[in-house]
C-alpha cells in the first residue's frame, strides 16, 4: 500500500523528518507514537501534500505510484485520507455541499457516476447516524461551531463516505471524552476490511485499546526509532519515551 | 445664490435636461430646491473626500445625454426571469413606469403623478426632506440631482398600525435604448406609528443593454414603533452606471432591517444615510458587493445617532477580483446626547487577485461617553488552510476557491428574509464564481 523510504522533509528551513522508513501493507493498522515535536503531524502533512512542507529527499510509493508526482487532490482521489488533528471551520460552505463535492470527486476518479442529490442525502444521513452526529450538522457550515468531539466525528463521517484505501488519523483522540472516543474507534473498526490500511498517530495508549494495531512505531527525532507490536504501546505508556532517547541518532 | 466656479459639462447638461421635462405643480418646490442645490455644488474631483476613490468620469460621459423615450416596454423574457415572489410588482423601464408589466397598485401605493389631496399632503411633508439634516460637507450631490429631475415616483403610505399587505417589489429595467440616456427613479415610503412594510428594489439590465446612467433616491420615514424591511439589489450589467441613495429616518422604537447587494459596473455608487431620530430605534444593515473585470463598486454608509438608546448593526462583505476596485466607507456618528448607543460595524473584504483593489474606511466619531461601539475592517485572501482542507478531500483547487468565495458571501446571503430572492441570488452568485473557475 505505502512505502516510505529515507524520507527527509522540512518546514520553514527546519528539518523535521530525518530519513524516515515505513512500509504499510494492505489491511494493516500501524500506530505511530512519539513525543511532541517528533514529526508525527508532519508525516501526515507531507503525505497529503500540504503547502509549506518541502521534501528534500527520499521516496514515497502509494500503490506503486510516486506520491510526490500527485497534487493534493489527486492523492485524495487515489484513496489517501487524513483525519485532521484540527479540522478546519468553513462558515458559509454547508457540510452537505462539502461532503457531496468530495464524494463526487472521488467517485468520478473511480469512474463511477455521481450520486443524485437524493441518494447522497440518504447516504449522508445514514452515515452521520453511524457516528452519532445529528443530521442537523449536515446543514451547518463545515465544522462551524462544532465542539471538538463533533469535529472529530465529522472527520470519521467523511472517511466513511469516501471509503479511502489509506486512512491517516492524526491525533484523532485528542480532546475526546470516552464516549466520543468509542464512536470514533467503532467507525474505524467498522472500516477494517482486510484491505484498507490505517496509520493511527497518537500520544496515548488509550485509543489503541479500542483500535488495536498490528504494528506500533515510535517516531522520535524525525525517524522511526523502535517498532513492535501492540505490547510496545503499553510499554511506552508505562515508561514514557525517555528510555528511548539513546536510540535517537 | 453662488454658482460654482466652473460647473461641469454634465452639470450644465443635467440642468438643461431638467427643464425639458414637465412635472405636476405640486412637485415644483422640490424640483426647484434640487435645481438650486445641484447647480451650485462644486463638481467633485479627486480632492473631494466623499469621492476620493471613485471617479465620476463615467457620469461625465453623459454630458450629451438625452431622456429615454416614453414608450419603452419591458421585455417579457426579462420579466419571466425575475424571482418568484408573493409580492406586488411595479415595473419601471429606463425610469418610465410600465403599467402593463405591473400589478395593480394596492391601497397605500400610488404614483406621484396620481397623487390625490391626501397623498399631496404626505409628499409635501416628507419628499426631499428625509435625512436632510446631515453634515453639509457630506451632502449628496446626486440626491439634489434626483430632486431636480423629479417628474414622478412611487409613494408608499402606510397609516397608523397598518401593514402593507404584500411586499412591494419595485423593478427597474435598463434597456438597450437607454444607451446615452439617463433615468431618474424616486421612491418615498412613509410608515406611520406602528405601521409596517416590506420593500424590495431590484435594478437590472436587459441582456443587450449598453451604457446607461440611472440616478435613484429612496426616502423612508419609519415612524414610532414602525417596522421596515428593505432589500435593495443592484444587478445591472457591467457597462452601466448607477448612483443611488437610500435615506432613512428612524423614529422612536422604530426597527429597520436592510439588505443590499451590488455587482460592480462602470460605476456603482450607493449611499445609505440613516438617522436615528427617536430613542430606542434599531437598525440592522447587511450588505454585499462584488467586483470583477474592471468594475467599480462603492458603498458609503452614514449613520447618525442623535438620541439615546439606539442600536446599529452593520455588516458588509465584498469580494473583488481581476482589476476591479471596491470602496467601502462606513461612518457612524454618535452625538453628545446619544448615550447608551450600541453600534457595531464590520467590513470584510476578500481579494482574489493581485491587481484588485479595496479601499475601506470605517469612521467612528463619538461624542457621548456611555456607549458601546465596535468597528473592524479586514482585507484578506482566501484562507490557505481551508483550501488545503478542501483539496485534501479530493476537491480541485479552482472548485475549492469557488466554494470558499461563495461561502464568504453566503453567510450574509442567508440573512435575506425573502426565500425567493435568496434562492435566486444564491444561484446567480454561485454561477458567477463557477464562471471564474
Amino acid at each position: 500500500m505505502l512505502q516510505i523510504k529515507e524520507l527527509v522533509a522540512e518546514i520553514d528551513g527546519k528539518q523535521i523528518l530525518n530519513g524516515l522508513n515505513l512500509t504499510i501493507g494492505d489491511g494493516e493498522v500501524h500506530a505511530i507514537m512519539g513525543p511532541n515535536g517528533a514529526g508525527k503531524s508532519t508525516l501526515g502533512n507531507v503525505l497529503t501534500g500540504r503547502d509549506g512542507y518541502e521534501v528534500k529527499s527520499g521516496e514515497v510509493l502509494f500503490n506503486g505510484k510516486n506520491l510526490f508526482d500527485l497534487e493534493i487532490e489527486e492523492r485524495a482521489r487515489e484513496g489517501m485520507f487524513l483525519a485532521f488533528q484540527y479540522p478546519v471551520e468553513i462558515p458559509g460552505v454547508s457540510n452537505m455541499e462539502f461532503l457531496k463535492a468530495s464524494l463526487d470527486a472521488r467517485r468520478k476518479h473511480q469512474g463511477l457516476e455521481e450520486l443524485s442529490s437524493f441518494d447522497f442525502m440518504k447516504l449522508a444521513r445514514e452515515t452521520s447516524a453511524k457516528v452519532s452526529l445529528d443530521a442537523a450538522f449536515l446543514k451547518r457550515g463545515v465544522n462551524e461551531g462544532f465542539s471538538g468531539g463533533e469535529k472529530k466525528r465529522n472527520e470519521i463521517l467523511q472517511m466513511m463516505l469516501l471509503e479511502p484505501q489509506l486512512c491517516i488519523l492524526d491525533e484523532t483522540d485528542s480532546g475526546l471524552d470516552i464516549d466520543a472516543l468509542q464512536v470514533v474507534a467503532n467507525g474505524v473498526n467498522a472500516m477494517r476490511d482486510g484491505k484498507r490500511s490505517f496509520i493511527v498517530v497518537t500520544h496515548y495508549q488509550r485509543l489503541l485499546d479500542y483500535i488495536v494495531p498490528d504494528h506500533v512505531h515510535v517516531l522520535a527525532g524525525g525517524k522511526i526509532v523502535k517498532s513492535g507490536d501492540k505490547e510496545l504501546a503499553k510499554e511506552l505508556e508505562a515508561k514514557g519515551y525517555g528510555w528511548l532517547e539513546g536510540e535517537v541518532a | 445664490m453662488t454658482q460654482p466656479v466652473q460647473p461641469s459639462d454634465f452639470q450644465k447638461r443635467a440642468l438643461t435636461l431638467a427643464q425639458q421635462r414637465s412635472a405636476p405643480a405640486f412637485l415644483q418646490t422640490v424640483r426647484q430646491q434640487g435645481l438650486d442645490e445641484f447647480g451650485q455644488i462644486q463638481w467633485p474631483g479627486r480632492k473631494t473626500e466623499m469621492w476620493k476613490y471613485t471617479t465620476l468620469r463615467p457620469v461625465e460621459a453623459f454630458a450629451n445625454a438625452e431622456w429615454p423615450a416614453d414608450d419603452v416596454a419591458a421585455d417579457g423574457e426579462q420579466l419571466a426571469s425575475l424571482p418568484e415572489l408573493d409580492a406586488t410588482r411595479l415595473v419601471f423601464v429606463d425610469g418610465i413606469f410600465d403599467g402593463a408589466a405591473s400589478d395593480e397598485l394596492p391601497d397605500g401605493v400610488r404614483l406621484f403623478s396620481q397623487a390625490d389631496e391626501a397623498a399631496r399632503v404626505v409628499l409635501d411633508q416628507y419628499l426631499g426632506k428625509i435625512a436632510k439634516d446631515i453634515d453639509p460637507s457630506r451632502r449628496n450631490l446626486f440626491a439634489a440631482l434626483n430632486d431636480a429631475w423629479l417628474t414622478d415616483g412611487v409613494l408608499v403610505y402606510v397609516p397608523k398600525n397598518a401593514t402593507l399587505e404584500k411586499p412591494l417589489y419595485v423593478v427597474h429595467l435598463s434597456t438597450a435604448q437607454a444607451a446615452e440616456r439617463v433615468a431618474n427613479q424616486r421612491l418615498l415610503v412613509v410608515l406611520e406609528q406602528g405601521a409596517s412594510a416590506d420593500l424590495i428594489e431590484h435594478y437590472l439590465s436587459a441582456d443587450d443593454a449598453s451604457a446607461s446612467f440611472v440616478n435613484t433616491l429612496t426616502e423612508i420615514h419609519v415612524g414610532d414603533n414602525a417596522r421596515l424591511s428593505h432589500t435593495r439589489l443592484n444587478l445591472e450589467h457591467e457597462a452601466s452606471s448607477h448612483v443611488g441613495a437610500v435615506h432613512i429616518n428612524l423614529q422612536r422604537s422604530a426597527v429597520a432591517n436592510g439588505f443590499t447587494l451590488a455587482e460592480g459596473g462602470e460605476l456603482k455608487r450607493l449611499d445609505y444615510q440613516i438617522n436615528h431620530c427617536g430613542e430606542g430605534a434599531e437598525l440592522n444593515l447587511n450588505g454585499l458587493y462584488l467586483g470583477r473585470h474592471q468594475q467599480h463598486v462603492d458603498y458609503h454608509t452614514t449613520i447618525e445617532h442623535r438620541v439615546p438608546n439606539c442600536t446599529s448593526q452593520e455588516v458588509f462583505r465584498g469580494i473583488v477580483g481581476d482589476r476591479a476596485k471596491a470602496v467601502f466607507n462606513g461612518r457612524i456618528h454618535i452625538h453628545q446626547d446619544a448615550q447608551k448607543t450600541l453600534a457595531e460595524l464590520n467590513n470584510r473584504n476578500l481579494l482574489t487577485s493581485n491587481t484588485a483593489e479595496v479601499d475601506t474606511k470605517p469612521e467612528l466619531e463619538i461624542y457621548a461617553d456611555d456607549v458601546r461601539c465596535a468597528h473592524g475592517a479586514t482585507i484578506s485572501q482566501l484562507d490557505e488552510t481551508a483550501l488545503y482542507y478542501l483539496q485534501s478531500r479530493g476537491i480541485e483547487l479552482p472548485q475549492a476557491r469557488m466554494m470558499l468565495s461563495y461561502g464568504f458571501i453566503n453567510e450574509v446571503l442567508e440573512t435575506l428574509p425573502h426565500e425567493g430572492i435568496r434562492t435566486a441570488l444564491q444561484k446567480r452568485l454561485r454561477q458567477r464564481f463557477v464562471e471564474e473557475i
